[in-house]
């Protein structure tokens, strides 16, 4: 089937089958997909993605991704569960409700060690989650990669690269021959079911 | 690699991970078969089980159910001995739990790789264990619905706060707080496998109820690089918070100024005890499950010798602390101390001494040997032996400490009622419940982990390498 064929027949099913999402192309193992990963990206697209059971070492310098800012949020969430902690013990037993008891020190600051170290840990935590969905954008119950019918087996043992139509340089003839290049396989154009 | 080759190399080569090199796909179908058999298929042996947990739990709420109705009266504790069973089995449970994060958390931080057939399993253990612990601080107040305000920080008609000077209230904290982190550390780690679950569901219900909780993941290497930083801040957390936790379980006793209690091994001490009954049980429920389930190529002998291992270090941890604390009660020159120790091995419940030790220090040790270290049948009873020993451990603690108090006129016996073993067997109810729900409809070893240390994993090479690399993964 010739490129140009496809082509038209994508063009054809534009208006009922909604906007091209982008092209999706398999590859057999995490080596091959880390080499046609940096061939996607010399050919000049940004917009790309790799879908794989597993984190994939090397894969975000081969993507040329940012290192994430996650830990910086935690540290902020840490730092608020610090200070809230001591604030709560300080104003509840040595300013709101002072009461003595084993001859302790109304503002016993030594003994608020523990609770100040939990709460730290906790807000950490919870930051480091919600933080984590924040930036994947999750939960997402919708997205156009599910419509494609091979897409289910990247939780298994598939590896695929794709390359959005939202890219400067898109352009869905070059997408295809890019990932043919690289050594992929099931090469498919993917639409978006949604508006 | 044949026999012949394999055996001639064993010496220079570390045994692998993983037997028989099994292809990514088969990893997902072993793991997935118990959680996606259909429900005329279920097991005979998990039904079985479920009942005896379910008659169990049972029991709990029934003794719980008379605890409310009558009082906390119908348990044994009673002056000299007013803490006893519930705060033994509290923190017996909580020991427990400490197995799971060890495994999740600094296992994963020193990069032993041989955790990821086992920190699933081990993860919903330390949940199910904290749930358990949970329910004695709980019920033993009485009145629950009443504790919310002497528990926590809420404002009530005393117009009174808890006092953050106790360590009772820091219990509090660390407690929930481990609950909460090990739930939420369990969950990340579930997403990317529940996905995995999603794509396989042949019904719509099932396809739903995991595409739920699996929120939609795909695999994108945007999201496993946030991620992986996630999993790691987890475990950089969750370190320091496990060795925290059953310290401030320790501080409760060790702030006091009871003879036998008031010690600053306390911390460490409880600490290396929890590890070791932690791994006694994940022992214990491993041996069963990877024989019940065939899953022994993913959790081969040599993770099981591991954990023997790390058994046999924590078992001569906690006997060197029984040793030392022996010592500085004759060294210390208190004559209190000093009777509280010989009163706990030779008084009236030297035969709850004796049975730790002999469980704690003695058999544990039998895993210096290989073959007892290599051996399926030696490594259950001792796992179970750990466990009882671990129980006697919290009980010696607790009660030997309490029941002779320092004017004889107050000395007392504790025995436990029916009701106290009937809540203390009920938990163990309310675990093997959720313990078994859990086997049957989630994935019992953590997938995608698991691939991700497989050979095919290595993206420096290409199929078919036959050892694991145990070498740096450099990222370029």
């Amino acid at each position: 089937m010739s490129a140009v064929t496809h082509a038209r027949s994508d063009a054809a099913d534009h208006a009922v089958e909604g906007r091209v999402f982008g092209m999706v192309g398999e590859f057999d193992t995490p080596h091959d997909i880390l080499e046609a990963v940096k061939a996607v990206r010399a050919a000049g697209f940004t917009c790309i993605d790799t879908h794989t059971p597993f984190p994939i070492h090397g894969m975000d310098a081969a993507m040329g991704l940012r290192p994430s800012i996650l830990p910086f949020m935690v540290l902020a969430g840490g730092l608020t569960g610090t200070v809230s902690a001591f604030a709560l013990q300080w104003w509840m037993n040595a300013f709101d409700y002072p009461f003595r008891i084993a001859g302790k020190a109304y503002f016993s600051y030594q003994a608020y060690v523990p609770i100040c170290f939990e709460l730290t840990v906790l807000l950490s935590a919870f930051t480091t989650v919600f933080g984590l969905f924040a930036l994947c954008r999750l939960p997402r119950p919708y997205h156009a990669l599910f419509t494609h019918p091979r897409f289910a087996r990247i939780t298994d043992d598939a590896f695929m690269i794709s390359i959005e139509a939202s890219d400067p340089s898109w352009d869905e003839a070059k997408a295809r021959e890019v990932l043919a290049k690289a050594g992929g396989k099931e090469i498919t154009l993917i639409r978006d079911l949604e508006p | 690699m044949s026999a012949d080759s394999r055996a001639g190399s064993a010496i220079l080569e570390p045994e692998p991970l993983l037997e028989n090199n099994p292809s990514l796909h088969s990893i997902t179908e072993a793991i997935c078969a118990p959680a996606e058999l259909p429900v005329e298929k279920t097991p005979i042996g998990w039904i079985i089980s479920f009942m005896l947990a379910l008659g169990l739990l049972g029991v709990f709420g029934l003794s719980v159910g008379m605890l409310l109705y009558k009082g906390i009266g119908i348990w044994g504790n009673n002056q000299p001995v007013g803490w006893a069973w519930d705060i033994t089995n509290f923190v017996w449970w909580i020991g427990i739990g400490h197995a799971g994060t060890l495994i999740s958390a600094i296992l994963f931080l020193f990069k032993q790789k041989w955790r990821t057939s086992i920190n699933r399993f081990a993860e919903a253990m330390t949940i199910f264990a904290v749930v358990c612990a949970l329910q004695f601080p709980i019920i033993h107040t009485g009145r629950p619905w009443l504790a919310v305000y002497w528990l926590l920080p809420l404002p009530n008609q005393m117009s009174m706060w808890p006092n953050f000077r106790s360590p009772l209230m820091w219990d509090v904290f660390a407690v929930s707080t481990y609950g909460l982190v090990s739930l939420l550390f369990w969950y990340v780690g579930l997403i990317p496998d529940l996905a995995t679950l999603r794509d396989r569901a042949k019904g719509k219900v099932r396809q739903v109820l995991y595409g739920v909780f699996a929120m939609g993941w795909r695999g994108s290497n945007r999201h496993w690089q946030h991620y992986e930083k996630a999993y790691l801040i987890l475990a950089g957390l969750s370190t320091p918070l496990v060795l925290s936790v059953h310290s401030v379980v320790s501080f409760d006793f060790a702030t006091s100024v009871l003879p036998g209690w008031h010690a600053t091994i306390f911390p460490p001490y409880f600490v290396a005890g929890a590890v070791f009954s932690g791994f006694g049980l994940v022992m214990t429920l491993m041996v069963l499950a990877r024989e019940f389930y065939g899953l022994k190529h993913l959790v081969t002998l040599r993770v099981l010798e591991n954990m023997n291992k790390i058994m046999l270090v924590t078992g001569t941890m906690v006997g060197y602390a029984y040793g030392m604390e022996f010592f500085i009660a004759y060294y210390g020159g208190n004559p209190y101390e000093l009777f509280t120790f010989k009163n706990r091995a030779f008084g009236p419940y030297w035969w709850a001494y004796w049975s730790m030790l002999t469980c704690n220090v003695i058999s544990p040790q039998l895993f210096w040997f290989r073959a007892i270290r290599r051996s399926v049948p030696a490594m259950f009873v001792i796992s179970i032996f750990v466990n009882i020993g671990m129980w006697f451990e919290r009980f010696v603690i607790i009660v030997t400490s309490l029941h002779r108090d320092f004017t004889p006129s107050a000395w007392g016996y504790f025995r436990p009622t029916l009701f106290d073993i009937g809540t203390y067997a009920g938990t163990m109810g309310l675990f093997f419940t959720l313990f078994l729900l859990f086997l049957r409809f989630l994935p019992m070893i953590a997938i995608s982990e698991i691939k991700g240390v497989s050979p095919y994993a290595d993206p420096h090479g290409k199929h078919g390498h036959d050892h694991d690399h145990e070498h740096e993964k450099e990222s370029h």
